[in-house]
């Protein structure tokens, strides 16, 4: 457990991911923040109710009775000018779906985390990312982590780019269940002063639902005003990239850490025939793969997205416009989807639709249910797109891995 | 309570409603809606600095067009059964703002409403939350025309025995297609809440004292709930120019009792209050049943049924007209 923000030096410290995002909302002075228990990101809100208790962060913290309670709460804290933080899992998320997407229908820069859990029934508390993914056409931004350091620098970005009036949409922040709700790693915490001059406070503007601006919120538009509506709310996601990058360019300058680009993390792809592409955790076993195989003079890569929402079209297609063939490894299902693919699968055959020389495309449904996805499945799997450059087409465009037959 | 209260006095007679109007043209209520009645006194009664969280229903939907909303003070729609949590989520972002300095420290009301179906049905999980956080100050107001009227007048779980509806229509062998009897929602939540410093039931038929009742409940700290019974012609079946009558025969019938409930104390009012003490009699159900159409198909029997069912809560009930059970009897 973290102890005091106060102290005014960066510092090291052994955390989970869930806890980094809580730290963050310390940080970040959220004002309210709403909780209700789902395996497993409900261990971020554990380290909340600590820091609140021991007098570390000051919030409203709000056990509420149902997901659907909690995030219609952040929501109407959000729309009178309060920063606000919630979360969910699996099931618990799509309980408060209806929630979810009046949010972003209302133009409300609430913050979210998804501790990635597969979707019952059956039961079942290990990783898949259909929870989440739930909103990627809803007006949710929704990024994918890799590590506990990233959830707590995306969390400070999170509410920097979803309170930029420019913008003001939601973001979900996507951590994978167990791997990373619960794993620890040594995170750079960062001080008070460095988040304060990061972050700045939320002010919601002429929006403000305040008797000193009372305005009327979402009044009934039918086909009236839907459809301006709606492009208006394209336009503010269309924003988003810019704001993004110009966020994530000042993060890295004040805090000194950081990738190349804030959408998608390449990883020995110069020179490679076959590039790998996944979101998550699951980037550690990919890495450790294509660097045995790279000591086995294979050229291979891999391209971890991070931002799927919104998805970083041109840097995809520039990042897999120069290898043979792309296997897009999902920890997700889309039944009775193109091709039987995945959804990431899918978004990146499209995104590459346009490209003169296209490379072979193929889609692995792998590690779901929080099953380990393990070094060897990933050497399977370049092993299969390899025989599709050699036999010059897909064979199979779709293939589950590890499955019991 | 973290923040104050307005200082909201209470009024005696209806020349002491204020002429302030919160919610003036704009809306697109039926003729003889009395909901909209139920809006208007009640942010009359809240005054300006107030903000108003309304659940999906009628007073969503026919009250608030986009560039023709006939709210004056701040308005935001929240979800069908997001009552409670609009009115949580609003005081809380206020108070944590206030608190931290973020924002001018003030007294500010904050009112969710919602309607039968938002806050009997759907609503009531929330609602029951919302009861719990006594650190906010905030109004619930559950506006009951006794059906999903908004769309298209479907039966909730505040609809009367028996009324028609296009979810309970009479037909050739089923004549009573609701059997459900109307929930008794406020001692539900009275009971359930005890720390609830005030619950009560209101009809916009007596305009001082709904007021009043709105005025306790934003004045007396932490939350509250409000109950009122709306009159709906379209849902009813009447002319409706009949609104205001049906409010009052609802309460002298005793279907309706108009009571408060305030620091665990029950304080009938007006005529529930004369029925109570034998001062006044209760008028025969038939005087309000029959006046509208959406109980035209029952049978002489099913009238009598629903006048011994309300006779058993006045003659049998524990509390008469509020509380059903009490303890068992000596010797029992």
């Amino acid at each position: 457990m973290a102890t005091q923000i106060a102290n005014q030096t960066e510092r090291e410290e052994l955390i989970s991911g869930s806890e980094a995002i809580a730290i963050a909302c310390s940080l970040a002075d959220v004002d309210v923040i709403t909780a209700y228990p789902i395996r497993p990101y409900d261990t971020v809100m554990q380290y909340v109710s600590k820091l609140k208790a021991d007098g570390a962060f000051d919030c409203d913290f709000i056990v509420a009775e149902s997901e659907h309670s909690q995030f219609e709460i952040v929501k109407h804290a959000s729309a009178v000018g309060a920063r606000t933080f919630c979360g969910s899992s699996g099931v618990g998320w799509f309980y408060a779906f209806e929630a979810i997407t009046v949010t972003a229908g209302l133009r409300l820069p609430v913050v979210a985390m998804v501790g990635n859990r597969a979707l019952d029934d059956p039961g079942a508390f290990g990783v898949e990312h259909n929870d989440a993914m739930a909103v990627r056409d809803l007006g949710w931004m929704l990024y994918w982590v890799g590590t506990a350091q990233e959830a707590l620098d995306i969390a400070l970005l999170s509410w920097r780019v979803a309170e930029d009036p420019r913008v003001f949409l939601p973001m979900a922040i996507s951590c994978d269940g167990s791997f990373l709700t619960h794993s620890q790693a040594i995170v750079n915490v960062p001080t008070q002063e460095q988040v304060d001059r990061f972050l700045p406070q939320y002010d919601r503007g002429r929006l403000l639902l305040h008797p000193d601006n009372p305005i009327t919120v979402a009044p009934q538009v039918n086909e009236d005003w839907l459809m301006e509506i709606r492009r208006q709310t394209d336009d503010a996601m269309r924003r988003t990239s810019d704001v993004i990058r110009e966020a994530y360019d000042e993060f890295k300058q004040l805090f000194g850490r950081g990738d190349d680009s804030p959408f998608i993390e390449e990883y020995m792809t110069d020179d490679a025939d076959i590039v790998l592409v996944g979101m998550g955790t699951l980037a550690m076993p990919v890495r450790v793969a294509v660097r045995r195989m790279r000591e086995q003079g294979r050229k291979v890569g891999f391209v971890r997205v991070k931002f799927f929402r919104p998805f970083a079209t041109d840097e995809v297609r520039e990042a897999l416009s120069h290898c043979k063939a792309v296997g897009v490894i999902d920890r997700d299902y889309s039944y009775g989807s193109p091709s039987y693919g995945g959804v990431l699968f899918n978004e990146i055959r499209s995104a590459l639709y346009t490209l003169d020389n296209r490379p072979l495309v193929q889609s692995f449904i792998a590690g779901l249910g929080g099953r380990e996805v393990l070094v060897r499945d990933v050497e399977e799997m370049t092993a299969m797109v390899q025989d599709s450059i050699n036999s010059g087409k897909v064979a199979a465009e779709n293939t589950w891995i590890g499955v019991r037959e | 309570m973290t923040t104050m209260t307005q200082d909201l006095p209470q009024v005696r007679g209806v020349k002491q409603i204020p002429v302030y109007e919160g919610f003036t043209s704009g809306h697109r209520t039926c003729q003889g809606c009395e909901s909209a009645l139920v809006m208007r006194l009640m942010i009359k009664a809240a005054g300006p600095r107030t903000i108003v969280v309304g659940s999906t229903g009628c007073m969503y939907v026919a009250n608030t067009t986009y560039y023709s909303t006939p709210w004056v003070v701040p308005w935001m729609h929240t979800q069908l059964g997001s009552s409670g949590s609009a009115a949580t989520g609003t005081a809380a972002g206020l108070a944590s703002l206030m608190r931290k300095g973020k924002m001018q420290e003030e007294p500010i009301n904050v009112i969710a409403f919602c309607g039968d179906g938002g806050g009997v049905d759907m609503g009531l999980s929330a609602i029951s939350a919302a009861l719990q956080h006594d650190e906010y100050n905030l109004l619930i107001l559950c506006y009951d025309n006794e059906s999903y009227a908004n769309t298209d007048i479907q039966v909730s779980g505040s609809s009367p025995w028996g009324a028609n509806s296009t979810f309970s229509p009479p037909g050739k062998v089923h004549r009573i297609m609701n059997r459900r009897w109307k929930k008794n929602t406020v001692p539900m939540l009275a009971a359930g809440h005890p720390d609830v410093r005030y619950v009560a039931t209101a009809c916009g038929s007596y305009g001082p004292d709904f007021t009043n009742k709105i005025r306790r409940a934003l004045t007396i700290g932490g939350p509250t709930f409000i109950h009122s019974i709306d009159p709906c012609p379209k849902g009813w079946d009447y002319d409706p120019k009949y609104s205001h009558e049906l409010g009052m025969l609802a309460v002298e019938t005793g279907i309706w009792v108009q009571y408060e409930i305030v620091d665990g104390e029950l304080i009938l009012n007006g005529p529930s209050r004369a029925i109570a003490r034998g001062i006044r009699k209760r008028k025969p159900v038939t005087d309000y049943l029959q006046r509208q159409g959406r109980f035209a198909h029952l049978t002489e029997e099913d009238l009598n049924f629903f006048q011994e069912r309300i006779d058993e809560t006045w003659d049998k009930w524990w509390i008469p007209g509020v509380v059903p059970f009490g303890p068992q009897e000596e010797g029992g």
